[in-house]
């Protein structure tokens, strides 16, 4: 379904703030796997995501969707195979537009848009039924801003809009990690929900072990811009938050070496 | 009377100026300079048409075309050119300086002697009154002015309920959403630049249609008369907000025009009172800065406890 060949990036190239992002990701994801991609801070996750997205264009290599090689796809071409959701739940709807307003947006994604009615009588039921399935009690909101509801339910109509249609890809950008613990863990149980309901090809970023070790069926480590590891199958049934930990660990003990070593090598021959 | 039938019909022309404004300014955040250009174009492509013999619905409909135009130039530097906003409005609107003195040929071009629309709204005005002048609430009216008015309302009522459904079809939400939410949007498929290119085109259109109609109205066109108005637009739409004071389109739409109107009665008075017409700009951008910079004066405290609010 996704198939990444050799993706590098480097950001402000040449200067000194040069950030080699991504270096040389190669990946496939099997249609309908829930893979959860983990690692460090600047270790290249979210660009990883954003890159799928086309959020920017890459330096090398190429990306493949559901077969077609949407290399130089513009961002919005590519949303018409890509549902996302956002770290900041405030990213996913447009605040001054209401709730039937956004979703009927997303009913569209990928589709031309002309000059039909947004919201004609006829599918306003059809809205409300499905964000009654939230269990929020947002389908009596239907009319209101949307920028007046708070940030989980935000985030689990964001949720709702990016796999209205069904997307090919579903990216999922530590979607938890700005809301409070027990939004947090509705959005967890939703998402769970929805890509098992609809057997989604996903994509999910998140820095909770928790999440890594109970959600999905294929972790992806990362560091520094590649694959340090990646948990597939069997594997991955072993696979228990302590032991991601671990792995950490040890990433930031040989990090640590590096650095020592280098100072020994510096004093023994500078 | 005559004054404040003539201050009414001005704001209402200009309300079309403002609600250009409004989609440029609110609903993209940009604040596009070329309307300053795109009035006077419109205005010049009117009167030169017309003085041409040109049928002054056409030169009119033309005008609005023209105004397209112009937008599309702007959004084309900004989107595809990555010049900044407010830069890409400056070339454009420089550009059309002289694009406008070669239409027109001169820097002014009366329209009193030849058949405009205003010409059609006297008869309208006198086919409704009956007569030369009529008596409104007691005041005299002339069938001119009376006809201008009627003529003016029906046209701003049918381009604003036009504007209304747009903004509620797929493609005019798809608009709202790109000044909105770039992010989002672009999440769902559509490309931000080519909304803000459409949308700068239709903006310039009703403010270069606006530009054709006030041509008509006041029976001249000069190349000066664009001159700030892109401040008297945001004035408009500044004083509709605070008139209307919520986010939906319809609502927007009514206090954007109640806000040009209003906004021209108040100069009209204030200039009846003594105000020399030489300060309007100064006190129309003083205005302006008031109305930007009071509300967070104000309302600090206000603000953070809603922001508050909206974080829990």
């Amino acid at each position: 379904m996704l198939q990444l060949r050799d993706l590098q990036k480097t950001f402000f190239e040449g200067t000194p703030n040069e950030v080699r992002a991504l270096r040389g990701v190669s990946l496939e994801i099997e249609e309908g796997s829930f893979v959860i991609v983990i690692g460090t801070n600047g270790s290249g996750k979210s660009t990883l995501l954003n890159a799928v997205a086309g959020s920017f264009p890459v330096d090398r290599g190429t990306i493949d969707i559901a077969g077609k090689d949407v290399t130089r796809w513009p961002e919005h071409r590519r949303a018409s195979m890509i549902g996302r959701v956002f770290q900041n739940p405030f990213s996913g709807t447009a605040p001054t537009m209401t709730v039937a307003e956004n979703l009927a947006l997303s009913a569209r994604r990928g589709l031309s848009r002309g000059l039909g009615r947004l919201l004609p009588a006829r599918i306003q039921n059809d809205l409300r039924d499905r964000v009654a399935t939230l269990n929020m009690q947002l389908e009596t909101r239907m009319h209101n801003p949307i920028g007046t509801l708070s940030g989980g339910q935000r985030q689990a109509l964001t949720l709702l809009m990016a796999t209205w249609r069904r997307p090919d890809l579903l990216l999922l950008d530590e979607h938890t990690a700005a809301l409070d613990p027990k939004s947090a863990d509705q959005i967890v149980r939703l998402t769970e929900r929805i890509v098992s309901e609809h057997r989604l090809t996903t994509l999910m970023v998140t820095h909770s072990m928790q999440q890594a070790a109970t959600l999905g069926d294929r972790i992806v480590m990362m560091n520094h811009g590649s694959v340090h590891a990646d948990y597939a199958g069997a594997h991955r049934r072993h696979v228990r938050a302590e032991d991601l930990i671990r792995r950490f660990d040890e990433i930031r003990r040989d990090e640590r070496l590096d650095v020592s070593a280098a100072e020994l090598l510096r004093d023994a021959y500078v | 009377m005559t004054l404040l039938i003539s201050a009414w019909t001005i704001g209402l022309i200009l309300s079309l100026l403002a609600l250009g404004v409004y989609i440029s300014y609110r609903v993209f955040k940009f604040a596009d300079i070329t309307a300053d250009g795109s009035i006077t174009f419109g205005a010049a492509v009117a009167a030169s048409m017309i003085t041409h013999g040109v049928h002054p619905v056409t030169s009119s409909i033309t005008a609005f075309l023209a105004g397209c135009v112009a937008g599309l130039c702007t959004g084309v530097l900004h989107t595809r050119f990555r010049i900044n906003q407010l830069l890409s409005g400056i070339l454009v609107m420089t550009a059309l300086y002289s694009i406008n003195l070669h239409v027109m040929g001169s820097s002014n071009v009366p329209l009193l002697s030849v058949t405009t629309l205003t010409t059609y709204a006297q008869s309208l005005g006198r086919w409704m009154t009956g007569h030369d002048s009529a008596t409104l609430l007691g005041w005299p009216v002339s069938a001119r002015d009376f006809g201008s008015l009627i003529l003016v309302s029906a046209i701003v009522l049918v381009i604003a309920l036009i504007a209304w459904l747009f903004f509620n079809t797929n493609l005019g939400s798809a608009m709202r959403a790109s000044g909105d939410n770039e992010q989002m949007i672009r999440a769902l498929g559509v490309s931000v630049e080519s909304m803000i290119v459409l949308g700068l085109c239709i903006s310039n259109g009703l403010v270069a249609f606006a530009g054709a109609l006030l041509a008509q109205y006041q029976g001249f066109a000069d190349v000066q008369m664009g001159i700030g108005m892109i401040v008297w637009g945001l004035a408009s739409v500044i004083i509709g907000r605070a008139l209307i004071g919520t986010d939906s389109v319809g609502a927007a739409l009514t206090g954007t025009i109640m806000g040009s109107v209003l906004f021209r009665l108040i100069i009209a008075l204030a200039l009846r009172w003594g105000l020399n017409p030489n300060d309007l700009k100064l006190v129309t951008a003083i205005f302006v800065f008031g109305a930007l910079v009071l509300p967070a004066l104000i309302k600090p405290s206000l603000r953070n406890v809603k922001r508050h609010a909206a974080a829990s």
